[in-house]
């Protein structure tokens, strides 16, 4: 199944190939965001001039000029600080990140592990991150950071459930919760009998789409969902006391999630790697391309949203979650179900 | 009137500029010009017929000053004052509470009274508009927010042991601003809830408001107007002369 | 901490034993030091508030740690000196701030600037009003979570800016008043261009009415917040923007004592009901529209003729007394300018509006939630400056 099988590599190197590869991913992913979006779309949308200006075009060094910055500085640790709790929730918090990328397929064959249940460990494991933020919140010993900890837990309950539920349509209707086989049901689907794109679920799964992203939009802990970070009140939250490299893995790990999430929701809903018509090692090699440009595309809406919003109230993330999108969640797994039976 | 295009205006400044050189040096402004008449404004009549209905003897003294009505009132009759003025006149809105202190200042050292626009107060102690008796007086401001009424009111207040009633229960306001006279003019406010520093650290001991209280920054260099030249280190000898001599 | 998770297990330890169920955490409330450094304090503001969860149960602003002892300082200078140093009270309004106080100074020596001059203050006057009204425009967006307005309005901002230079060469603090008139007249082009950055003002009140003002999310978070009825306001002494916001249609600029040519200039005082956070950002978002349409008026009649009038080279004010308020864009302000005959004044009180208006907090705050208490303290809308003077 796996080309790199075909070439008879050892496991064990394979195994070190895959996590070399997902470890430059993450950087590049911040990275790609990062220029991208926060950079280059903020500044255009805010007529910011700062980030536009150094280096010359388009201000291409500021990044770069950023991440020398964070590395200079000094590693703080507040005194009174749980100084192991401290030091590990940043990196909790990358690694799942990491290993949400570890199931997602770029390609027909090109997929680091093609789990039977792929959507749901990545899921469940980027919720993980949720737990380097309470560590980090918690070993501060900053009130600040306590308060932005608490709402980060409180908004995960809120949020991971519509999370998932939206993705059931999706799941119902592929029949599979491997991310390669829900790739496979769009790409082998057809629109009222007409099978020249497939059938990306976007089409049936409106309603879920929306609301996966509104709930990514809450787990990336972005505006209007940004309570947890919340500058204008706690400062920074569950991020106050970090400073340098430690900072640096938190905001990594933030963008790097959002192409994470971005790269699920094109995989769910947008038929992702697939290319119409193309099969075999042309697919791998085109495949990853289509699947970075609907990642891009879906990045844009969410940061899009971010630069417009104002914030909500935690309690009012809570009503919307549990009025609203819950419901709708529920509503929408069951006529989904009403239409796989009837059709 | 003038058009759009005024813009490049067509007087020309210099005919009448403030600073024509054959303008007097010292005009020493009109001798005492228009002293407040000691007569109430018509318009402030009424005002001051409403406070004396109730007050009566213990309004001190009443003026028209530059189109406000200031009122003194007895120490005693201060709190009343304000419910008189909030309830008979409307004035709902507290614009202020301050002290003066009518002290005339020492000068600071290295003051140079001939200095041409060096600000000179007299030596002998006089008093504003409506009078006073002491060193201390408290004033506040009321307004009605409904119609143009406002009232300046003052009190006199004892210097050795200055202390008056406090507003708070009438002006929720008053807290602040009671809390700054306290800390700056070291005027007890009798009945308020918690007198403690407002701007200075808890710990700061003194009065800053009071004449008697010295500026530092006075203290130790004249003031900006006059010399405000300090030569850079070892950059001419004229200090070091100055030093050696 | 592992000291109070022992002291916590024997608290439930023992209680465990007393009561078979619904044991209740003995819970003491959280205090939280907001300040003086924080984002949404604007400066140096300390607000103290005891926290239960989030809901703060009582709040206590501390203040001074701007205290520059102004009413003192002024004791020591000369009249001209002063316009520099209280033009540094509101400094986002400088122009604003100088105005009641020469004219409180004016009144005791008996002149009065020229027309042209009064004119040309009011217009000066509603150019800081609307220079620091678009800055609040978009600073309550940041503290609501949304920056993007921030941005409009240090931008657009700096258009208006860009005519208090031109014309006084300050951006921030013009010192453009003297006794008896202004230092000069307008620059040549000042006038088409102050119409022409007037049309940006109304676009950019416009960005934000829909960016902003129209957003749902923005109605959730302001709507009904830090609600200050007519009556607690006025007793407090909260002025300007923040009390046309309670429904009392008050206006100093039409309601007080005539000054500048605010009589002669025909304007709409906006109130709105609601006293919220929300009725705040929408009386001001009409008032930065109100005075771009007093300037675009003023200009239409700007009388001819010179901008000084005669004093003396050494200005004496002679003895005497005199109270000037003004409706400054954070509400009154007023000058209790005593004279003695000297050059400098014997005492000044400064009544500021924001030590008013921020006085209110410990009574407005009580029982929000901490995302809330950022919303007003953004709508009450002060100048650290000009609370501590």
């Amino acid at each position: 199944m796996n080309p790199l099988v075909a070439l008879e590599i050892p496991w064990g190197l394979l195994l070190v190939i895959k996590v070399m590869v997902i470890l430059a991913i993450i950087p590049a992913a911040a990275l790609i965001l990062g220029y991208v979006f926060l950079m280059k779309m903020m500044s255009h949308m805010q007529s910011r001039f700062g980030p536009m200006d150094p280096g010359g075009f388009h201000g291409w060094f500021q990044l770069i000029g950023d991440g020398i910055k964070f590395i200079q500085k000094e590693d703080i640790m507040p005194a009174e600080a749980d100084r192991r709790i401290f030091a590990l929730a940043p990196a909790i918090v990358l690694i799942s990140t990491f290993v949400v990328y570890a199931v997602i397929p770029i390609g027909p064959r090109l997929v680091a592990e093609d789990l039977d249940v792929g959507i749901f460990f990545a899921l469940a494991i980027s919720s993980v991150s949720v737990i380097g933020v309470l560590m980090a919140g918690w070993a501060s010993s900053n009130k600040y950071a306590l308060l932005g900890a608490l709402r980060a837990a409180g908004q995960l309950i809120a949020y991971e459930l519509p999370l998932v539920l939206a993705v059931v349509g999706v799941v119902m209707q592929a029949g599979t919760m491997s991310l390669q086989g829900i790739v496979g049901a769009q790409a082998s689907g057809e629109i009222f009998g007409w099978g020249g794109i497939g059938n990306p679920f976007l089409l049936t799964q409106a309603v879920g789409f929306v609301l996966f992203l509104a709930a990514a939009q809450a787990e990336l802990t972005q505006t209007p969902f940004d309570m947890p970070v919340a500058e204008s009140e706690l400062v920074a939250g569950y991020q106050v006391e970090y400073t340098g490299f430690r900072f640096l893995f938190f905001q990594m790990s933030e963008y790097a999630t959002a192409f994470a999430l971005a790269a699920i929701a094109a995989t769910l809903f947008l038929g992702g790697w697939h290319v119409p018509g193309v099969e075999g090692t042309a697919a791998d090699v085109l495949g990853p391309l289509v699947l970075f440009a609907k990642i891009m595309a879906i990045s844009f809406l969410i940061f899009w949203v971010r630069f417009t919003y104002p914030r909500f109230r935690e309690d009012q993330l809570q009503m919307l979650a549990w009025k609203y999108l819950i419901p709708i969640s529920l509503l929408n797994i069951l006529a989904t179900g009403i239409f796989k039976v009837a059709f | 009137m003038s058009d759009q295009q005024s813009d490049d205006a067509p007087q020309d400044p210099a005919e009448d500029a403030p600073e024509a050189p054959d303008a007097p040096e010292e005009t020493a402004a009109a001798p005492e010009p228009a002293e407040p008449a000691p007569a109430v404004l018509p318009e402030h009549e009424g005002w001051l017929a409403a406070l004396a209905a109730d007050l009566g003897d213990d309004i001190v003294e009443a003026v028209s000053n530059h189109g406000d009505l200031v009122v003194r009132v007895k120490r005693e009759a201060w709190h009343r004052a304000a419910e008189v003025a909030r309830t008979r006149l409307g004035c709902e809105y507290l614009s202020f509470i301050s002290a003066i202190d009518w002290l005339p200042r020492p000068d600071p050292p290295n003051w140079d009274p001939d200095a041409p626009s060096a600000p000179v107060q007299p030596k002998e102690m006089t008093f504003g508009a409506a009078g006073g008796e002491g060193r201390f007086q408290v004033f506040a401001c009321v307004e009605s927010t409904d119609d143009v009424t406002q009232v300046i009111l003052k009190t006199d207040v004892n210097e050795q042991n200055p202390s008056v009633a406090s507003w708070t229960d009438v002006f929720p306001g008053a807290d602040w601003h009671e809390r700054e006279c306290w800390e700056m003019y070291g005027i007890e406010f009798e009945g308020h809830p918690h007198l403690r520093h407002l701007y200075l650290p808890a710990e700061f001991e003194g009065n800053p408001g009071r004449k008697d209280f010295p500026l530092l920054s006075r203290e130790t260099k004249p003031w900006p107007g006059l010399v405000d030249v300090e030569l850079m280190p070892g950059s001419d000898e004229e200090p070091a002369e100055e030093a050696s001599a | 901490m592992s000291m109070t998770e022992e002291r916590q297990r024997a608290y439930i330890g023992k209680h465990l034993a007393e009561a078979q169920i619904n044991v209740e955490l003995h819970h003491e409330d959280m205090v939280l030091n907001i300040g003086p450094q924080h984002p949404a304090t604007h400066g140096t503001l300390r607000v103290v508030v005891k926290l239960d969860g989030e809901r703060v149960v009582a709040a206590d602003p501390v203040i001074g740690y701007m205290h520059r002892g102004y009413e003192k300082i002024v004791e020591y200078r000369s009249y001209p000196q002063v316009t520099t140093l209280i033009n540094r009270i509101d400094w986002l309004s400088s122009f604003a701030n100088e105005v009641p106080f020469i004219h409180a100074a004016e009144q005791i020596m008996g002149i009065e600037a020229p027309p042209r001059a009064q004119y040309i203050r009011t217009v000066l006057t509603e150019l800081s009003r609307i220079a620091t009204f678009i800055v609040f425009l978009g600073d309550m967006g940041a503290q609501v979570g949304a920056v993007t307005p921030v941005f409009y309005a240090f931008r657009d901002r700096e258009h208006v800016l860009n005519l208090i230079e031109a014309a006084t060469g300050g951006r921030f603090h013009p010192n453009f008043n003297r006794i008896g008139g202004l230092k000069d007249d307008l620059p040549s082009g000042w006038i088409t261009e102050t119409r022409r950055v007037m049309g940006k003002v109304f676009e950019s009140c416009d960005t934000f009415e829909n960016l902003l003002q129209g957003n749902e999310i923005f109605h959730v978070r302001t709507k009904g917040i830090g609600i200050i009825p007519a009556d607690i306001g006025k007793g407090y002494g909260v002025s300007g923007s923040n009390l046309r916001a309670s429904g009392v249609d008050w206006d100093l600029r039409r309601d007080g004592a005539p000054y500048l040519a605010y009589p002669e200039v025909d304007f709409k005082v906006w109130t709105h009901p609601g006293g919220d956070s929300f009725s705040r950002y929408w009386v001001r978002l009409q008032e930065t529209r109100e005075a771009a349409r007093i300037v675009l008026d003023l200009l239409d009649r700007l009388p001819a003729g010179p901008v000084m009038a005669k004093v003396p080279r050494i200005i004496k004010v002679p003895a005497g007394e005199s109270w000037v308020r003004v409706e400054n864009p954070l509400g009154e302000m007023g000058y209790y300018v005593i004279s003695k005959g000297a050059t400098g004044p014997f005492r000044v009180k400064i009544r500021s509006a924001s030590f008013s208006n921020v006085s209110i907090l410990p009574w407005v705050l009580k029982g929000v939630y901490v995302p809330d208490l950022i919303t007003i303290l953004a709508s009450l809308y002060f100048i650290l400056g000009d609370i501590d003077r």
